[in-house]
């Protein structure tokens, strides 16, 4: 099974709380566990941040932000399927921007690498994404634009990580 | 973002309460410098991060920056209390070598 959703909307810093939560929110039909729901928040966060403090650096109007999602849910197959619904699944989120572009992907994505040293930048926003997320892409062109594309697995995906997903909600 | 601070025994206690991420940061970094010239005197600072729903990389950029100011004045700065979720992104950044989590 399937479901998507598309969220446009300005690249402006009030609405970097809206974007990660809007993302969060759409997740929880896979019934995620706090730790996943911080961990996507966070990621895309990071890539809001990154559209509005670099894509859109040189100001100008209507700076538009995309983000797209899915969620393929995959069959339970554990003694705990009953219980646990449909608590099995991926969500893929993709976050584009049609601003300057990135001059070099690869230095962008090296720990603390940062454009903007003289305003209190950690450079860590792509490997926080590529941490806290299963999946991680970017794509960026000149002066055209961005796409940031992740993907996490939400629920057990194995034996074991099944187990510790029981642990932490009897923990929880 | 909320931010108060009082001193006692010379030590500054710094709490910070609601999300931090880029847009709030822009504020709170105005209130803790001028918090921190105020209170100049202490000995140590110590950021209590109990209330902090929710931080991304700019929290790092945050602390950091905060962690130079206190330097300069000659204050050595530290962590506490941070959430689970907060923790994760302090530990892969490094940021505990400079501030100490206590």
């Amino acid at each position: 099974m399937e479901n998507y959703m598309k969220l446009e909307l300005l690249a402006v810093s009030e609405n970097e709380s809206f974007a990660r939560s809007a993302v969060a929110a759409f997740a929880l039909s896979l019934n995620p566990t706090l730790t996943e729901l911080s961990d996507i928040k966070t990621a895309v966060s990071e890539a809001v941040t990154n559209c509005i403090v670099h894509a859109y650096a040189n100001g100008g109007e209507n700076n538009r932000i995309i983000i797209n999602c899915k969620i393929e849910k995959a069959p339970v197959y554990s003694p705990f399927s009953e219980m646990e619904g449909e608590r099995r699944g991926i969500l893929h989120i993709e976050i584009t921007d049609f601003g300057c572009g990135i001059d070099n992907v690869e230095q962008a994505l090296t720990p603390f690498y940062t454009t903007l040293a003289g305003e209190e930048r950690s450079g860590m926003g792509f490997t926080i994404m590529q941490t806290f997320m299963d999946g991680f892409s970017v794509e960026s062109k000149k002066d055209a634009g961005t796409v940031v594309r992740m993907l996490r697995k939400i629920g057990a995906w194995d034996k074991e990580e099944q187990n510790a997903d029981v642990r932490e909600r009897v923990d929880a | 973002m909320k931010i108060s601070a009082n001193c006692s025994r010379g030590v500054l206690y710094i709490t910070l309460c609601g999300e931090l991420d880029e847009h709030s940061a822009r504020q709170t970094r105005i209130e803790a410098d001028k918090l921190a010239e105020k209170y100049a005197h202490a000995n140590r600072a110590l950021f209590d991060l109990k209330g902090v729903s929710f931080m991304d990389s700019t929290g790092i950029g945050f602390l950091i920056g905060r962690y130079k100011t206190f330097q300069r004045l000659g204050v050595p700065a530290y962590i506490s209390n941070p959430t689970q979720e907060t923790d994760k992104i302090l530990s892969m950044s490094g940021v505990y070598t400079l501030m100490p989590r206590v």
